[in-house]
């Protein structure tokens, strides 16, 4: 306590220039960390640039080149894309469909990994390392090798790329769904852990409730980004939107029509699937406008 | 210098305030009471712009409020200092960077991002935090504070502004009575010593009665009562409160010296 008073600043000048004093460190630390931020930068762009096969210097101008011709060809035959997009329109929901049930069993899986692995809640907190691990190399492996390899033993189709983003899903929404529930309060668990209820009961009928809304937030997020992984796997013979795509926009084929319609219906989707997931997550937070 | 004419305020189907009207002629130190509910804070909202009315009009010192936009609008607010009830810092910033945030509406939006200030602005700050008898909590950060302390934090942060007017949204309402005193003492010590406009809602009778020079009371969205405090008496009190005969001002009171009174009326009472 001595120490303390001895410390304590006694008059407003004092306690001015120990206040300026700290000011002034804070900015030269700043400012060492923003020189130090912008040499990094350019001295790893000078690298990534020599690396590349062209500069980017030489070659920034022709990276619109592509999106230009596709477009130019597009608008040329502007009179055949509801065609396509009638044509297409089935193997978008091929592709929807996949992300859909890789996100539901990926979700699942998720809930499952997260409340065994966050502390508090865990049925065996000895294991919460483990479960952690386990989410990480769900995560660490990119989807498109479990595909390639599912493909390789149970042939191409839609099943395979739905494991294998279900697989990743599982990873990516376990974390933020265990980051949601170290947000949760105990005190409901502890009154139905009053009541003796078991685990399960105890994670259904307390956590759930509580986390139910940031949950779907996710998992919608998600729903989105998978629709886009399961067009990826498309191009790697998972059927569905990106086999067509490949197909389509690969060079002088005379078929970026096709492409072009096939990332209309793409935007659409996403767009389609962010409205939905908005008005939902509005009502799950603000419940039923009703009054239910 | 403030005038407030038909002022009304909407949200949907419901009228939050309705046609107040109300002029302040020199500065003052006013208070205005009510219930939960009966638009106060809605009238202080408008007044900073922080909502827009839906009729009526705003003027200071002969200048319309409530149409302006943008910058003037911004520039009007820098003017015109606002204290909430839950404070409204920034809880992970220190003491006298959420004072600084005072100048915000002077300074480049860059050199603020940044955190760069003048120094003599923080001087200044630290001399405001003085004055408040908090100056030695400056480098803490804010959610380090008790609550009367960053109240206090919120009221150096309005006087950063070197504002016309403050207007104080129950400024004491989460706080405890001895805490409530000195955050009421420093509103009223502005309004002295500087001359600056204090327009406060309050939400106990015995504090607007102490610290005010006028109070304003209102009722569902009106202005039912303007008066001075000593015109502020129990039958006036029922009518802006809507309450009955068993209503007492004691019972609500967060002054400590009422306690006393309290015991006194009941030892009164008990002779009776």
């Amino acid at each position: 306590m001595a120490d303390l008073t001895a410390q304590a600043p006694g008059s407003v000048a004092e306690i001015k220039a120990q206040y300026a004093d700290l000011t002034r460190r804070k900015r030269i630390y700043g400012g060492i960390l923003l020189a130090l931020f912008i040499a990094l930068m350019v001295a790893g762009f000078r690298t990534a640039d020599d690396r590349n096969a062209g500069s980017f210097a030489d070659g920034y101008q022709r990276i619109f080149d592509y999106p230009a011709e596709v477009l130019s060809e597009a608008a040329e035959k502007a009179v055949e894309l509801p065609a396509h997009v009638v044509h297409f329109f089935p193997a978008l929901i091929e592709t929807v469909n996949i992300a859909g049930a890789a996100t539901l069993i990926g979700a699942i899986f998720g809930t499952l990994l997260s409340l065994l692995s966050t502390r508090g809640m865990a049925p065996w907190p000895a294991l919460i390392p483990l479960f952690r691990r386990i989410m990480d190399i769900c995560r660490a492996i990119p989807e498109i090798v479990i595909a390639l390899v599912l493909i390789f033993l149970l042939g191409g189709g839609p099943v395979p790329a739905m494991i294998a983003i279900a697989i990743h899903t599982a990873g990516a929404l376990g974390k933020l769904f265990s980051e949601v529930n170290e947000n949760a309060s105990l005190k409901p668990v502890e009154g139905l852990n009053s009541t003796g209820a078991s685990w399960a009961q105890r994670m259904w009928l307390g956590v759930i409730p509580q986390v139910g809304p940031n949950y779907v937030s996710y998992a919608l997020l998600r729903f989105e980004i998978n629709i886009r992984a399961s067009a990826i796997l498309g191009f790697v013979g998972a059927g569905g939107i990106g086999y067509e795509l490949k197909n389509s926009m690969s060079w002088g084929q005379g078929k970026y029509d096709e492409a072009a319609a096939i990332f209309i219906l793409l935007f659409v989707t996403i767009v389609v699937v962010d409205q939905i997931s908005g008005a939902l997550r509005d009502r799950l937070t603000h419940g039923n406008r009703k009054g239910a | 210098m403030l005038r407030i004419d038909k002022l009304t305020k909407r949200f949907g189907d419901k009228t939050a305030v309705e046609a107040a009207t109300l002029e302040i002629d020199k500065p003052c130190m006013l208070g205005i009471i009510g219930r939960s509910g009966a638009g106060k804070s809605t009238l202080l909202r408008m007044i900073n712009r922080l909502g827009d009315a839906s009729e009526g009009s705003i003027s200071f010192e002969g200048r319309e409020i409530t149409t302006l936009k943008g910058t003037d609008k911004r520039a009007w607010q820098s003017e015109c200092a606002m204290i909430f009830q839950q404070f409204n810092l920034v809880p992970r910033m220190d003491v006298v960077s959420n004072v600084l945030h005072g100048t915000l509406n002077r300074r480049s939006t860059l050199a603020t991002m940044f955190n760069l200030y003048p120094m003599a602005d923080i001087h200044k700050a630290i001399e405001i935090l003085d004055r408040l008898g908090i100056a030695e909590h400056a480098p803490k950060r804010a959610e380090a504070l008790s609550g009367g302390q960053q109240q206090r934090v919120a009221i150096a942060r309005a006087l950063m502004q070197d504002p016309k007017i403050i207007l104080a949204d129950e400024p004491i309402a989460s706080l405890d009575p001895m805490n409530a005193q000195t955050v009421m003492e420093a509103l009223r010590r502005i309004h002295e010593e500087d001359g600056r406009t204090v327009i406060a809602n309050l939400h106990t009778l015995d504090t607007a009665r102490r610290y005010c020079d006028r109070v304003v009371g209102m009722r569902d969205g009106r202005i039912v009562f303007d008066g001075l405090p000593e015109q502020l008496t129990t039958g006036v009190a029922r009518e802006i409160y809507g309450a009955g005969a068993d209503f007492s001002e004691a019972a609500t009171s967060t002054a400590i010296e009422t306690l006393d009174q309290t015991e006194a009326v009941r030892t009164a009472e008990a002779y009776v």
